[in-house]
């Protein structure tokens, strides 16, 4: 077990490094860069300053000395916001991000797997079908417009809640129930396919012949194996959903890391760009980790395998 | 595990079966019908404004001057058509200029759908390349091709979107003669369908790998057939039915990505207009104030129904192709 997690923490670290090379290879071959944005031109010899400043001029240097600066989780300054560096960024965004997208995935998992359940145990019953289409719809609508019809139902015409902002609880059900839909919508699918897949095994149909009741059969026997997929994918997921949307962070003000994600693009910010992804690489790496291990200990079959 | 061999006539078999696959097939007919069909009209006068008919989005003043006299109204040219066409731009309302919103939508239909084809059918040829590449040479090539996949998969989706879309910017409008409507279509397609196809390229590396080990291939190679004959003749047909069903359902992905970078404002530049584009100006157009409540639900509405079928259609796909799959699933 120890040597597994070891080995998987390994390839981590060589899949954040990788990350890390390949972000810096297509951010310098990028045409533009910061001192291009805005209205002003500066002169030359501010140009000149800025450009040494920030080792512009020489990118094999800013490449090592950014990677030092990492290793020591130093991701330097940011070329936009001059008044704030790479860590006082991460360190605002990320928890905010972080306390929406956990809560996200919570409510994914907690609607959307009973969900699943319910679906194929009824299967192309009154209820699975109704559930699946609730579900397409959830798929099918782009997260500004649910955000959007959420913000003018609660937040407006009811006004239950804020209409956007931070810093209180009340701010927090919108950004939350409109980032968790799609996760949910995926995990509706997914729970339905694998516990389809179960109910089918021969130890369900050995538990039924035996007479055990149909709640002990699902819960106790169907259930473990069929939420593994489900864990497969939530890995992932919570990685994505703890790092921020920039469309929820936008419609509903929500100060998280999403939005840095997309303006750092835009605005060609090498230190953001690369101190952003190092935090999305890790993020993956660290719960497809923990998923691994959890795996492990729903699944005993697996310790062997890689 | 073990790939069943499906026949197509058994598959069209069970996906007429299924009613949600029917009716989704038949609304997609349906709408692309209506933006192929409206195109002649959609195109010739998305852009012409109605300014009387304009509504007036906040912060917004009385005019000093009577807006009649900026009025331009579709032409009316000789014949029928036209004076058709005449009526119908006000069947869905006008927008902030006063375009009509119903030859907007239309154009913005087939061009959405234009995207989305052509960003799955790239996601489709990469992926399949990839996967069918890795597990076909193996060895060393899959281990380094696979990790690659891993590592594209740890940057995170927007920025390498709009990182795509940034570097492609200048080639592709020097290479099309800087048509902006062409270059911006091009560009987006390829940024889209150039990231997707990682989940692609390991359901078919797993199907390749299956199917290698079965018993036809080894047949195949024993009568001497070359790798390229085994993949093209043998392996291939087997997987025509994943690869169609991963196409479908990447095609309302990449509509989605779509309205996703309109909505960051880098998507289709104005006056085009994509179904994504419309969406994100209609979230703008209704508020606490005044409420143009078309601008949004039509639109949307479009974007929904569009969805719906190709997502109905895929679903319907996946079902007839591969009945209990599970695999198939993380799109």
């Amino acid at each position: 077990m120890i040597r597994r997690v070891a080995r998987r923490l390994l390839f981590g670290l060589f899949t954040i490094f990788s990350v890390y090379t390949l972000t810096f290879l297509m951010v310098v071959a990028l045409p533009g860069n910061p001192l291009q944005q805005g209205e002003r031109t500066l002169s030359p010899e501010v140009a000149q300053a800025l450009r040494a400043r920030y080792n512009m001029d020489n990118n094999w240097l800013y490449y090592w000395q950014f990677l030092r600066g990492a290793l020591r989780l130093d991701f330097g300054p940011t070329f936009t916001y001059t008044e704030w560096t790479c860590n006082q960024i991460l360190a605002s965004a990320l928890p905010v991000s972080a306390v929406v997208g956990v809560l996200a995935i919570l409510l994914a998992v907690g609607i959307g797997v009973p969900a699943g359940v319910v679906c194929a145990v009824g299967r192309n019953g009154f209820l699975d079908m109704g559930l699946m289409v609730m579900v397409l719809v959830g798929i099918s609508l782009p997260s500004f417009v649910t955000g959007s019809l959420l913000l003018a139902l609660f937040g407006v015409y009811l006004r239950w809640t804020p209409v956007g902002g931070w810093g209180t609880l009340a701010h927090l059900p919108l950004p939350v129930v409109t980032l968790s839909f799609p996760f949910m919508a995926a995990m509706v699918r997914l729970t339905r396919m694998s516990m389809l897949d179960t109910l089918s095994g021969e130890f369900v149909r050995t538990a039924v012949a035996k007479g055990a009741a149909p709640y002990a059969i699902i819960s106790r026997h169907a259930l473990k194996p069929a939420f593994l997929p489900v864990l497969t994918y939530l890995g992932p997921a919570t990685a994505q959903a703890m790092t921020g949307s920039f469309i929820v962070e936008k419609i509903f003000c929500v100060p998280g890391l999403g939005q840095h994600f997309v303006n750092a693009a835009l605005n060609r910010d090498a230190g953001l760009i690369l101190g952003t992804v190092i935090c999305f690489a890790t993020m993956l790496v660290l719960f497809n980790l923990i998923v691994d291990i959890l795996y492990s200990y729903l699944d005993p079959r697996v310790v062997g395998a890689v | 595990m073990k790939t069943p061999v499906i026949t197509i006539p058994g598959a069209w078999r069970r996906f007429r079966g299924n009613r949600s696959a029917r009716a989704g097939l038949f609304l997609l007919g349906l709408l692309s019908i209506l933006a192929l069909g409206g195109l002649p009209f959609s195109i010739r006068w998305y852009n012409t404004q109605a300014l009387d008919r304009a509504v007036r989005l906040p912060p917004a003043f009385e005019p000093s001057v009577p807006l009649d006299r900026f009025t331009e109204t579709p032409e009316t040219s000789p014949g029928r058509g036209a004076s058709v066409a005449h009526r119908m731009t006000s069947w869905l309302g006008h927008d902030d200029l006063g375009r009509s919103l119903l030859f907007r939508l239309l154009l913005a239909l087939l061009i959405s759908l234009g995207i989305g084809l052509a960003a799955a059918t790239l996601t489709v040829l990469i992926g399949t390349t990839w996967g069918a590449v890795a597990a076909l040479v193996g060895g060393r090539l899959d281990f380094v091709l696979m990790r690659f996949v891993d590592v594209l998969y740890g940057l995170p989706y927007t920025l390498l979107i709009i990182l795509m879309k940034v570097g492609l910017t200048r080639p592709v409008s020097s290479l099309l003669g800087f048509h902006q409507a062409a270059t911006d279509m091009v560009i987006l397609f390829t940024a889209i369908g150039s990231v997707s196809w990682l989940t692609m390229a390991r359901v078919i590396r797993g199907q390749v790998l299956s199917l290698k080990s079965q018993p036809f291939v080894d047949a195949a190679r024993a009568a001497g057939a070359g790798p390229g004959r085994i993949l093209f003749r043998h392996l291939l047909p087997n997987l025509a039915g994943p690869i169609v069903v991963y196409a479908t359902l990447a095609v309302p992905q990449a509509i989605l990505q779509e309205s996703f970078l309109s909505f960051l404002g880098i998507g289709i530049r104005p006056p085009i207009p994509s179904l994504g584009r419309l969406a994100s100006e209609g979230v703008f157009a209704v508020n606490g104030y005044v409420s143009y409540w078309w601008l949004l639900l039509y639109p949307c509405g479009t974007l929904f129904l569009t969805l719906l079928a190709l997502n109905f259609v895929g679903d319907g796909l996946r079902d007839a192709v591969d009945p209990k799959s599970t695999s198939a699933l993380v799109v």
